[in-house]
């Protein structure tokens, strides 16, 4: 194993001194037998493949199976686990709120970048980004403004700063007019901001 | 097998508050919040200690993590927003007192 | 005045830049050696959210999320005698060299 074969991994350009120096790490940490290039394809290969359509199906189910939500709000491992979605024991431990017509919930890690990523995939940029760190916990509904929400002033918006060890996903309200959907059409109304909270506007 | 743990002192409900510090180690209790007095919503569960995680350390004895329910109009003076926001975070035990 | 990573309230009127990119190889691939690390037991995440806390103010501002794990990254593996700075020195060289 020779950086040769890290670099088969690699098609970007221009790469930035910084960039450069991560493949380079990279390359030597195999070169001393730590790792392999085809360990962390695998692991590129297991984050690539997990997308905010993995939590639309489990909101989905939620909508239209009360058992489903109830497990699920108290217990997201085995209520995940029912559905086939096996969450390893060293990811941090997912709390699933739900939003109802008085209580709005919205995520964010201020001191880092917590996010539900066994269910969303990687975040945003805007996530990570120090305007989103900085306004959403001090001006939660001018954060949510520019998403395009607006939750009604009378009910409570909940920001949940997830700084510590827990990871939350936001259960978005179910739309009115969905009552006829089967549960994969309802999974396709689900977006990703509505499950970090900075909207609640789904649409049938 | 479980590893030591420091027993939780606080239930639902509790009134608490955000102890005041910043020292030199890692720690994971927001500028923001500390000196604010809050309740208890949860007890989170028992997490080895990331002060001494962040820098090799063993995290024992774990520390029960409590999710924290603050009032935004006593986080900021001129919060614009419904009275009746709030914000949760999460706080491990040696970070709150009886408030 | 709280440190450089500890955002949460500070004053920050910017509107939230939601333009979006594709992530590169390498950042993808620095994630996974993060986690591959971590599941070897070489770094903790709780080590690595204090190595970038620990880098100074104006670098935090400045570098990308990921180069911000990589700096972390270096930082741990220099400190645990895993690698030296000369050692990735060289081999940065070697890869610009090379092309890339």
């Amino acid at each position: 194993m020779t950086a040769t074969h890290v670099v088969d991994h690699i098609h970007d350009e221009p790469m930035s001194e910084v960039a450069l120096r991560s493949v380079a790490i990279e390359a030597l940490l195999a070169e001393k037998g730590l790792l392999t290039a085809g360990e962390v394809q695998r692991q590129v290969n297991l984050m690539d493949g997990r997308t905010p359509a993995d939590g639309a199906r489990v909101v989905a189910r939620a909508w239209v199976d009360e058992g489903f939500k109830a497990r699920l709000l108290a217990d997201s491992r085995s209520a995940l686990a029912e559905m086939g979605i096996e969450i390893p024991s060293e990811t941090p431990h997912l709390t699933v709120v739900e939003n109802t017509d008085d209580v709005h919930n919205m995520v964010v890690c201020t001191l880092c970048s917590c996010y539900p990523r066994m269910l969303l995939g990687r975040p945003p940029d805007w996530y990570k980004s120090l305007a989103y760190r900085a306004r959403a916990v001090r001006d939660p509904r001018g954060v949510m403004a520019e998403f395009g929400a607006a939750p009604p002033a009378d009910a409570e918006v909940r920001v949940l700063d997830s700084t510590a060890d827990l990871r939350y996903l936001v259960l978005p309200r179910r739309p009115a007019g969905t009552e006829g959907m089967t549960e994969e059409e309802l999974a396709g109304l689900v977006s990703r901001d509505s499950m970090i909270g900075v909207t609640d506007t789904l649409t049938p | 097998m479980t590893t030591p743990a420091e027993p939780a002192l606080y239930t639902h409900g509790a009134s608490v508050r955000i102890r005041v510090g910043s020292p030199v180690h890692h720690f994971r209790t927001p500028a923001y919040i500390q000196g604010h007095t809050g309740t208890v919503d949860a007890l989170c569960g028992v997490f080895p200690n990331p002060e001494t995680l962040a820098h090799g350390g063993d995290g024992l004895p774990r520390q029960p993590l409590y999710r924290i329910r603050l009032q935004q109009t006593d986080l900021w003076p001129d919060y614009a927003g419904n009275p009746a926001d709030t914000l949760f975070v999460d706080v491990y035990q040696h970070w709150l007192e009886p408030a | 005045m709280p440190a450089a990573h500890d955002r949460g309230g500070w004053p920050d009127d910017t509107p939230i830049d939601r333009s979006e990119h594709e992530y590169s190889d390498w950042e993808r691939r620095v994630d996974a050696v993060h986690q591959v690390l971590g599941q070897q037991g070489i770094r903790t995440t709780d080590e690595m959210r204090r190595a970038i806390e620990s880098l100074p103010p104006e670098r935090y501002e400045a570098l990308s999320y990921y180069e911000k794990w990589t700096a972390a990254l270096e930082l741990l593996l220099i400190e645990k005698g895993i690698l030296t700075a000369e050692e990735i020195d060289a081999k940065t060289a070697e890869l610009r060299e090379q092309g890339l």
